[in-house]
């Protein structure tokens, strides 16, 4: 791997080299590196571009990387990447995807992740998006996850992308069995002409199983970002959605949280605000000793943390 | 020592208009504070006071007069700068951040990027919060009132302002709370030697451990001297408020 390749590895899945456990380096369309461990196994797929990732049942404090790097201008690829998550696991799984893009031509990775997680399982997903390079070709990342829970299972998914990607079209769906938990944080910065759309739809089908889903995102410059979550209650359930976000410059956003509710006992709370930095909030910095600009980035960077 | 050099501030008629008569406005004000002192404007509420403490932090410009910091005229300096050059500045309605713990606004205040969390927690001790429980909670909507309000008066003496201005700190705190922050400038007046700290008040308590007091009332100053001078004018009626409406009236009737 050369210097840049391994910038965006950093940016990433903050790897400075080889990590502990399982992983799969995957560099301009081809596998750069590979490993399993004895309880979390990773296979080619044969019908198509991607891996299977399997945990076997009670694997504890493992974790499994498998980050994406485009350093080649005009390679567009989907991946289809499958994760098998046994019963009574607690895993990491670090994903993610960085492009430099020096050239004219647009790169493109679209990333299918299926994960099927095991009764009583608890997963920690972590996926960021970077982008670097100066070139006139757009970096585009356009994620597809989709989620299957067992019950007593629960999962944190935490999805980052601030700054550098032109276009992505996030879409996750998620189902969820009896007492499963989802928990999701997004955060997104979008600058320039970027766009980012994201659009979850999880479906509460199992007693006692509850979701939070919450994005928090700044779009400055000529930027646009549509949130659109959907949560569905179908049973005895908590779920709870929020869009928070900060303007800037001329930027636009579009936020549609959005509740379906088929069962009396379906407890479902939507909230969404949109606005610019409050302008006591500059003042009160700036009476701390920074400078407008400084004050700016202060908050921007806390309420992205 | 700072120096008010007849300082007026007017609202234009249509601007105050849309604020709804909110704005306040300073006539002709000349005072002086001096290195060590510690000074207590009181007055009725809309005499001015706050718009006061604005014009000094910089967040409000005089429409005329200079405002001068050791000598140094400072009317033209933004808020920044007149905080690098040591005016600090206490919300009387403290601001909320999303996902800005306390640590980082005592580390913004302070300028030390590396400020542990022990020396974080000696401030927050100092304004009577149990240190560790508030020092890396977030400065939003799940801090009380009284808690912000603390920790807004922890970031000015973190920043060790050589003049420190506190515009009402008791406003929106609950009584258990007052006697800590009593305790709190009782303490700052003891060993306060070198900066200057003005505040705002209508506390009796608060006026009882001034050196100074200003009584300022329809945008001018009525009274100015020793607290031995200006405390029993304003003591001995029902509140300090109906003491500085009747110092209105004269005022009125001169």
């Amino acid at each position: 791997m050369d210097e840049i390749q391994k910038r965006i590895l950093r940016e990433v899945a903050d790897l400075h080299g080889i990590p502990v456990g399982a992983y799969n380096f995957r560099v301009n369309g081809a596998s750069e590196g590979r490993a399993s461990t004895e309880n979390i196994e990773i296979t080619s797929k044969e019908d198509k571009s991607g891996i299977n990732i399997r945990i076997k049942d009670g694997t504890k404090n493992e974790s499994c990387h498998i980050p994406v790097v485009l350093s080649q201008s005009g390679l567009k690829e989907t991946v289809y990447n499958d994760f098998f998550v046994g019963e009574n696991c607690d895993v990491l799984i670090v994903a993610g995807c960085g492009i430099d893009n020096c050239g004219g031509q647009d790169s493109q990775h679209d990333g299918v992740h299926r994960f099927f997680v095991g009764k009583g399982s608890h997963v920690r997903y972590v996926e960021k998006h970077y982008g670097q390079g100066d070139g006139t070709g757009k970096r585009i990342l356009n994620p597809v996850t989709e989620v299957h829970m067992e019950a007593d299972s629960s999962m944190e998914m935490e999805m980052v992308q601030i700054r550098g990607v032109d276009s992505t079209v996030r879409t996750t769906t998620a189902e969820l069995g009896e007492n499963a938990r989802l928990v999701v944080r997004e955060r997104l910065l979008t600058h320039g002409d970027q766009r980012a759309e994201s659009a979850y739809v999880v479906t509460l089908n199992g007693e006692g199983s509850s979701t939070d889903v919450v994005s928090r995102s700044v779009a400055r410059d000529n930027s646009y970002q549509k949130f659109d979550s959907r949560i569905v209650g179908n049973t005895t359930c908590t779920g709870h959605t929020e869009c928070d976000a900060i303007m800037m410059d001329n930027a636009h956003i579009l936020a549609l949280p959005c509740l379906e509710a088929n069962d009396l006992n379906a407890s479902l709370i939507h909230e969404a605000a949109i606005g610019k930095i409050a302008g006591e909030q500059i003042i009160k910095l700036q009476t701390l000793g920074l400078t407008e600009q400084e004050a700016e980035e202060e908050i921007i960077n806390g309420f992205l943390k | 020592m700072l120096v008010l050099d007849h300082i007026s501030f007017d609202v234009p008629e249509d601007a105050e208009k849309k604020a709804s008569g909110n704005r306040e406005i300073i006539h002709d004000i000349s005072m002086t504070i001096e290195n060590g002192k510690f000074v207590v404007i009181t007055g009725p509420n809309g005499g001015g006071k706050s718009t006061l403490a604005k014009l000094i932090a910089g967040i409000e410009k005089p429409t005329s007069g200079r405002i001068l910091l050791d000598g140094e005229d400072i009317t033209d300096m933004g808020i920044t700068e007149r905080a690098k050059r040591g005016i600090g500045y206490a919300f009387q309605q403290p601001v909320r951040f999303k996902g800005i713990e306390v640590i980082d606004l005592l580390r913004i205040a302070s300028g030390d990027k590396r400020m542990t969390i022990d020396k974080a927690c000696s401030y927050l001790s100092e304004v009577g919060l149990c240190a560790q429980n508030y020092v890396r909670r977030e400065v939003n909507a799940s801090l009380s009132g009284g808690e912000l309000k603390r920790i807004e008066i922890a970031t000015v003496l973190a920043r060790g302002s050589q003049m420190s201005v506190f515009d009402e700190p008791e406003a929106g705190i609950d009584l258990w709370s007052f006697q800590n922050l009593i305790r709190v400038f009782e303490h700052l007046q003891n060993q306060n030697r070198e900066g200057s700290i003005l505040i705002i008040s209508h506390q009796e308590r608060i006026l009882q451990i001034a050196d100074e007091i200003v009584v300022l009332t329809a945008g001018k100053v009525s009274a100015h001297g020793a607290r031995e001078e200006i405390l029993p004018t304003l003591l001995g009626t029902a509140s300090v408020a109906s003491a500085c409406d009747r110092l209105a009236e004269k005022e009125g009737a001169k």
